[in-house]
């Protein structure tokens, strides 16, 4: 299909998707009412199961069941990356050269590593009490030793950084969470279902089986974010084209 | 007006879209999937607001306080989680395919091989 034929088909069935979409709108319950009813019951049962954050309360308690397929499409889409990112026939590894860094720079990141990682086991370890939880402390995590790389170099990095053992880290992460639905089948009730007592309201203890999921999709978001970034940065810095393969295209 | 935040996600999608459609870079592609997934954080977050509404966070709230839906606010988590991993995981097919094919424009792409 040509390009002015491919515009055209994508403006007739913009314009069909437009009118109907903004049709739909008219009909949808007003922005800002008060009609919210599966909210209402959401937060009833957050504070029934002493989770102060409502959202950890739906994500890892209530709908607990769907977070483990968000977090195995996670742990698939980092598996397949490994697989597509490996090294192939016609490349080599080089070492990455030191790059010079300035003084500034490299203050800034061996002071920030520190405070990034503790901000990150923060958010991580409050997910039932305070905005936050796994998936955006593992984020913090991951990026906090990064720091690292542009503080330093690469080969800084990958010292701290032995890919094998994230990767664990991550299989870990994704197993505990089954292991977690699991013990609450042997203990008499359904799969991830919040068994566990429930604690004191808005202490670290609170929210029984919230505060381990968390910690669990916490470790293998931080795992998964870092082998992730880990294939990447080997494809920027250290895998090369081989010179026959370069003339093969 | 009270649907303009409804229409504001339309409109992301729509322009999305477009950028698809006329990509002539796979990076540019990807990152035009972005933004038409973006489109539906908005839809979600625009749906579960309450006018005068509050973090669904009670650590410093009291019981029964005015707060927005808690739940659309997990789907728009779950959203953003499984962008970035797509977004990631369609990235690293950008980058075998350069090596494959030596072009990231999708429609030397399709003259090369069918």
């Amino acid at each position: 299909m040509s390009r002015p034929v491919r515009l055209w088909v994508f403006l007739v069935g913009a314009v069909l998707v437009a009118a109907l979409y903004a049709w739909a709108c008219f009909d949808l319950p007003s922005f800002g009412g008060d009609h919210h009813p599966y909210g209402d019951r959401a937060v009833r049962t957050a504070l029934a199961q002493h989770t102060a954050n409502a959202v950890s309360s739906v994500n890892f308690d209530q709908r607990a069941f769907d977070t483990l397929g968000e977090q195995t499409i996670l742990f698939a889409a980092v598996l397949g990356t490994v697989v597509l990112l490996r090294q192939v026939r016609g490349e080599r590894r080089t070492d990455p050269t030191p790059a010079p860094v300035a003084d500034r720079v490299r203050w800034f990141g061996v002071l920030m590593l520190p405070v990034a990682l503790v901000v990150g086991f923060y958010v991580v370890a409050h997910g039932p009490l305070s905005p936050g939880g796994g998936f955006q402390g593992g984020i913090v995590l991951a990026t906090a030793l990064h720091l690292l790389y542009i503080a330093a170099d690469y080969r800084a990095l990958e010292r701290i950084r032995p890919v094998g053992l994230y990767e664990v880290g991550d299989a870990v992460g994704e197993a505990a969470y089954v292991v977690t639905g699991l013990a609450a089948v042997l203990a008499g009730s359904a799969f991830l279902a919040n068994v566990v007592p429930h604690g004191t309201f808005n202490t670290l203890s609170s929210g029984g089986t919230v505060a381990v999921l968390n910690i669990a999709v916490g470790m293998e978001v931080a795992c998964g974010i870092i082998v992730l970034l880990a294939r990447f940065l080997d494809q920027a810095v250290e895998i090369e084209e081989t010179a026959e393969e370069t003339g093969a295209r | 007006m009270s649907v303009l935040p409804y229409l504001a996600a339309g409109w992301i999608f729509l322009i999305g879209v477009y950028g698809l459609v006329t990509s002539r870079n796979l990076i540019h592609a990807v990152g035009c999937l972005t933004v038409t997934q973006s489109s539906t954080y908005v839809l979600l977050v625009a749906i579960g607001y309450r006018r005068g509404g509050t973090a669904p966070v009670f650590s410093d709230l009291p019981p029964g306080a005015r707060v927005v839906d808690p739940v659309v606010q997990a789907l728009a988590l779950t959203d953003i989680v499984v962008g970035a991993t797509v977004t990631a995981l369609l990235l690293a097919l950008v980058v075998q395919l350069r090596k494959r094919h030596g072009t990231v424009d999708p429609d030397k792409l399709a003259e090369l091989r069918g």
